[in-house]
């Protein structure tokens, strides 16, 4: 209930905001999934980001569909694309996946500009889609409708994954991080399980990718640079990487940072985003996520809840 | 068929460029097991550093000798302040300090030099040779890059300082016992390989311009020569990158225009990992259980 109220007396822009928060948050609980839980580092999920905006905005411009039945066409598009890019890395040990995430994010802009695609993609200039509105007569502005959307999409995604992190899969996932060797001799096929748990991933940024366009109601090449990769993992790791409320923090912290870092200068965002990571590396490698829980620990919730476990 | 030769040593010239960075991340990789995801922009940042000094009347040659130097303390310095704390740290860590530090160079570049593109000089000029079979420019990056390499094969070949970076990059914990200083041996190849990318940064800045972006493309391309050559092997990194530099130019002209360039590079580095992980010359790895 309490963040629903925003409806009543926020204005459109803050709305906006609060969406976009919503938005990252499902983005980056892709990420941590794959970097908090699986152990492997994706400097690329800008790109999966970008296959779920495209999907959305090509099939409602170019197909008609309404934008609802976009949103899983979307997250299976981002499937796909993690799966064809995790399958030849995550077979191998080391840095692979850093290294080809990091180049599909280089790559994909420059591919979106591509002549060949320009009937559905529109070339440099990207496509204008319209940003839908209520349905049933709901009295609400477009804005605060995609805010409710955004918020019920990241909510059901949280639980979900937060279910599947407990169980059997979520276990066998930790597992392989921590222990390669040990989880693959209790039968774990590992290569498959990271390879499946990368596409969910990229399946979840993706659909925050598509609702992101729906918000933004526009996608072109430049949206989507590497600089958004690097952009979800320096909010992953800042808002704490093994967490899944790591994700909603990182989320926050990536919403309102840049704008107050860009009144200094051009150039501020991208330094501050520099020094915090190294800075969070070196004094709080478990993120925002993991200082709460310890100043929660610490205190009261110690008293009220002894024994009571934590799963990461 | 001459615009094709042309395209060949197009190729070559650009090549020696992904070269010499792919280079500088194997001599990084052979040390650390770590890929420097912060290589380009220190490239660039050297990149700029010359472009400085020319502005302030150094001519070319000075500028460029100045900037290597600078560029290998800073390379050094990096590595002994931001790295050598994080020697057992975990990998997410380390890359998220290469990000970080990419991130930091890159705003410094675009805070000091601002972000217009500028024009960066080439001493080779641009003279048509060879009946315009090739330009001078490219002429004179090949020639550059030929040396660079060669001055670094000899040194590792026949100095004892060379030998003893070989030890530590081998094998640390012996090197150690045998009495070389195994921190000062990572300093310097981190300051080698940083000198290495300020050359490879001077030599492409007259082709794609200054602008604090300018490397990641090219940081793309000395990725898939590295692991085509294979990223535990300096000959093969350099090789990769040359056959890199081919491919792109060629497949650029021929098989999927301009546009896809970068792409090709992507499905490079899918096939490499796919059929043969440890690349042309790499030797693949076989770890006791």
């Amino acid at each position: 209930m309490v963040l629903i109220a925003p409806l009543g007396f926020l204005g459109d822009y803050q709305l906006f905001r609060l969406t976009l928060i919503a938005t990252y948050a499902l983005a980056l609980l892709g990420l941590n999934l794959v970097m908090g839980f699986g152990g492997q580092i994706s400097l690329g999920h800008g790109a999966f980001y970008a296959s779920g905006a495209y999907t959305t905005a090509i099939l409602m411009t170019s197909a008609g569909v309404p934008y609802w039945a976009t949103l899983p066409c979307a997250g299976a598009a981002g499937a796909a694309l993690g799966f064809l890019v995790g399958w030849p890395a995550l077979r191998l040990r080391g840095h692979y996946l850093a290294l080809i995430t990091l180049a599909l994010a280089t790559a994909i802009p420059q591919a979106l500009k591509c002549k060949a695609l320009e009937p559905w993609t529109g070339g440099v200039q990207g496509v204008i889609i319209d940003k839908p509105g209520a349905p049933f007569g709901l009295p609400l502005s477009p804005d605060g409708w995609l805010y409710l959307l955004a918020l019920a999409i990241t909510a059901v995604a949280f639980t979900l994954v937060a279910n599947l992190l407990r169980g059997r899969i979520g276990r066998a996932i930790v597992a392989v991080r921590d222990h390669t060797l040990a989880a693959e001799a209790m039968g774990v096929h590992v290569a498959r399980l990271k390879t499946r748990t990368f596409a969910l991933s990229a399946a979840l940024t993706a659909l925050a990718g598509s609702l992101g366009a729906l918000e933004t109601e526009f996608v072109s090449p430049d949206s989507f640079t590497v600089f958004l990769s690097i952009t979800l993992f320096v909010g992953s790791v800042v808002g704490g990487v093994a967490s899944i409320g790591g994700a909603v923090a990182g989320a926050v912290f990536i919403v309102m940072v840049p704008p107050l870092a860009n009144s200094v200068s051009r150039a501020a965002p991208g330094a501050v985003y520099g020094v915090i990571l190294i800075a969070c590396l070196y004094l709080m490698p478990s993120g925002i996520a993991g200082l709460l829980r310890r100043a929660a620990a610490s205190s009261w919730w110690r008293k009220r809840k002894r024994g009571g476990e934590h799963v990461a | 068929m001459l615009g094709f030769w042309h395209q060949i040593l197009a190729g070559v010239a650009t090549g020696g460029i992904y070269a010499s960075l792919a280079l500088a991340l194997v001599m990084i990789h052979q040390a650390t097991h770590h890929i420097n995801f912060a290589q380009g922009e220190m490239a660039t940042f050297s990149a700029y550093l010359a472009y400085a000094l020319m502005v302030s009347g150094v001519p070319y040659w000075g500028a460029f000798g100045i900037t290597v130097v600078l560029s290998f303390a800073l390379g050094a310095l990096i590595e002994r302040v931001l790295l050598r704390p994080l020697a057992h740290a975990p990998d997410l860590t380390l890359i998220g300090v290469f990000i970080g530090l990419l991130l930091i160079l890159n705003a410094l570049c675009g805070w000091i030099w601002d972000f217009t593109i500028k024009p960066f000089p080439s001493p080779f000029g641009s003279r048509p040779l060879l009946g315009g079979l090739v330009s001078s420019a490219e002429l004179g990056t090949i020639a550059v890059t030929f040396v660079m390499l060669l001055l670094i094969w000899a040194f590792f070949r026949f100095t004892k300082l060379g030998l003893a970076m070989r030890a530590v990059a081998h094998n640390p914990e012996s090197s150690r016992l045998v009495g070389i200083r195994v921190g000062a041996m990572l300093a310097l190849g981190w300051g080698l390989a940083a000198a290495v990318g300020a050359v490879a940064g001077m030599m492409i800045a007259p082709v794609v311009f200054l602008d604090p972006n300018m490397m990641s493309g090219i940081l793309l391309y000395a990725f898939a020569g590295a692991l085509l050559g294979g990223l535990d092997n300096p000959f093969g990194a350099v090789l990769g990158g040359f056959l890199v530099g081919v491919i792109e130019n060629v497949g650029g002209a021929y098989l999927v225009g301009t546009e896809l360039k970068l792409s090709l590079a992507l499905a490079v580095i899918a096939f490499v990992l796919m059929l043969k992980p440890s690349g042309l010359l790499g030797r693949a790895v076989a770890s006791r259980v």
